[in-house]
């Protein structure tokens, strides 16, 4: 909230939404990584597919260590290494891709994973993040057909399902469900979350791990249930906050309702 | 100065097939993608080679080029082709956002480049792609001239680091440079000496422009034929030295006149030392079904244009109000 009142635009909604689930990733133990040698050769890698969710990334990244907490504060300012969606050219430490144009990082993704698992036979895995609004993309679905295809149970693929996009509900805008039944078909260990519930969201990655090392073959799709700016009455589930940056009241208030 | 003469003729598709195959016994890193043309654009050579190294992705060369990404920022060497006017353009934005604001080092390989491509029609004879190419940051563009050339640009590209595109057709073309013809990312070179009139060419062009140089010497003007395989870098050096002492350039190109080789040597040149460009190439229309031969004749692209362009860029520059003859008469007796 403080760093998109100090950019004075971005995302608020989304990044809110999802924030249990990257707490998991960076904090939680569910990706291996070292923030002090982030080009470490063993890490688990996670690519953002919706470039967008940034905030919330660098949120969890400066938890984590990779970098000060303080630089947070410079989002989306001019020569900042916290890009408007993430430049990789900038050398924020632990990006690992530029993303922003949606329906790509998803398949950055499996050239990864092919890479760690088939030719590199290395036990390193792949996490990415999509929203729902970007299942509209085509090539989204090129990039799942492919994983399954290349047996790629490294690959952890999350989508932030919170049924809103910038011009309204995902129905209205243009209808992708049923989004389980899609990634079944498509292949995939499909796992449904409550993405506020982090008993599940360990759970899931629990699951998704324990394919990954037994090596099924099976890629897994964690379809995260949740609410856009969860935790703040004024933007939860509401839409017209995606696009928005909170005013100086309005992350005053949002400040005092969130449980930090 | 080697003399180049006609020595056979080859697709340059068949070089970049070869060079791949060299790539990979070099280098275990090079992984090659695959868009299901294999046999087409000659990925097939490295996939019956190195088995192991090549992944068929299907048709969906935006998922290709983005796959390539992930591999190259894995420390892989992937090369992806296809046909160009599929793996340059139909991907644009993953060539843009992914490959190339990542400066992931993805080598790209776009094959029936131009109209030579012949019965296939509009659709598949890309004419742009160069335009688009040249304009994004951080990109390597290369145009080959021959089946030689296309050899040594694929084994360049692929040992150079950072995102890089190679332009190559389907139908044979004539091979007149050797082994021993140098070649280097961001040069171009003088394979005919003359200071009357400066033609540079890239890919299939290039032949022609020799042949164009014969006959101008028939007429007593000599033209300086320049081999320009390196669309970005660009060799600056070499084009404004042909504008200083010729005063007056022929481009040719088997691409759209807007935006190509044309375009560069036209910014280059304005801002260096200004002199008259005629532009050979496909003025502002598509392709269409035909024989490549029959094609090259119906949209200008063969010897005689380029000919007639430089009787016309000489005319410009003698009687022009650049007064371009007049400074260099002066450059010449103070010399």
């Amino acid at each position: 909230m403080k760093m998109l009142l100090l950019a004075k635009s971005g995302h608020s909604g989304g990044p809110l939404g999802i924030a249990d689930v990257f707490a998991a990733l960076y904090m939680g133990g569910v990706m291996r990584h070292q923030a002090d040698n982030p080009h470490w050769e063993g890490r688990d890698r996670f690519v953002l597919s919706a470039g967008h969710m940034c905030p919330v990334q660098y949120a969890a990244m400066a938890n984590a260590g990779f970098f000060p907490k303080s630089e947070l504060a410079t989002l989306r300012k001019y020569n900042t290494r916290l890009q408007g969606h993430p430049g990789r050219d900038m050398g924020l430490p632990g990006i690992e891709t530029s993303s922003g144009s949606l329906g790509q990082g998803i398949s950055i993704a499996v050239g990864m994973a092919m890479s760690d698992k088939l030719l590199d036979k290395s036990d390193r895995r792949v996490f990415t993040l999509t929203g729902d609004g970007e299942l509209q993309e085509g090539s989204v679905w090129e990039a799942a057909m492919s994983v399954s295809h290349f047996g790629l149970d490294n690959y952890c693929w999350i989508i932030d399902n919170n049924d809103c996009q910038i011009d309204g509900r995902i129905k209205e805008v243009m209808d992708v469900y049923p989004i389980v039944d899609k990634c079944v078909a498509f292949g995939f260990e499909t796992i449904v979350i409550d993405g506020h519930n982090f008993d599940e969201i360990m759970a899931a990655f629990d699951k998704f791990i324990a394919n990954s090392t037994n090596g099924t073959g099976k890629p897994t799709a964690i379809i995260a249930k949740t609410y856009m700016g969860r935790g703040v009455s004024f933007m939860e589930d509401n839409y017209k906050w995606h696009g928005n940056p909170p005013n100086a009241e309005q992350a005053e208030q949002a400040l005092g309702e969130l449980v930090l | 100065m080697q003399e180049y003469t006609l020595l056979g003729s080859k697709p340059t598709r068949h070089g970049f097939g070869e060079a791949l195959v060299i790539l990979g016994e070099r280098n275990e890193n090079v992984v090659v993608l695959g868009g299901d043309i294999t046999g087409s654009v000659m990925t097939s050579m490295f996939k019956d080679k190195f088995p192991d190294r090549f992944f068929s992705i299907g048709i969906a060369e935006q998922n290709a080029t983005t796959i390539a990404t992930g591999l190259a920022l894995s420390g892989k060497v992937p090369f992806f082709a296809s046909y160009g006017a599929f793996c340059a353009l139909r991907n644009a934005d993953q060539l843009r956002i992914s490959v190339y604001y990542n400066e992931a080092n993805v080598k790209i390989g776009g094959g029936h480049a131009g109209i030579s491509v012949g019965p296939d029609g509009a659709t598949h004879q890309v004419l742009e792609e160069v335009a688009f190419l040249r304009t994004l940051p951080h990109m390597t563009m290369l145009v080959p001239c021959d089946f030689l050339e296309a050899r040594k640009a694929t084994v360049a590209m692929g040992e150079m680091v950072g995102p890089a595109y190679i332009r190559f057709g389907r139908s044979p073309v004539p091979l007149f440079t050797t082994e021993s013809t140098p070649f280097q990312i961001g040069r171009a070179l003088v394979i005919r000496e003359g200071n009357d009139v400066a033609l540079i060419a890239c890919g299939a062009l290039v032949w022609e422009a020799m042949i164009a140089a014969q006959e101008l010497a028939k007429r007593g003007i000599q033209a300086r034929v320049i081999n320009n395989p390196s669309i970005k870098p660009f060799d600056v050096e070499t084009t404004v030295t042909a504008a200083r002492e010729c005063g007056a350039i022929v481009t040719a190109e088997e691409h759209q006149v807007h935006g190509g080789l044309g375009g560069a040597v036209a910014e280059v040149t304005a801002k260096n030392s200004p002199v008259p460009i005629e532009f050979v190439g496909v003025k502002d229309s598509f392709g269409g079904s035909g024989e490549p031969e029959e094609l090259m004749i119906k949209f200008g692209l063969t010897w005689k244009e380029i000919y007639a362009s430089a009787l016309k860029a000489i005319e410009r520059r003698d009687k022009g109000s650049v007064g371009f003859r007049k400074v260099r008469d002066v450059e010449q007796y103070a010399g």
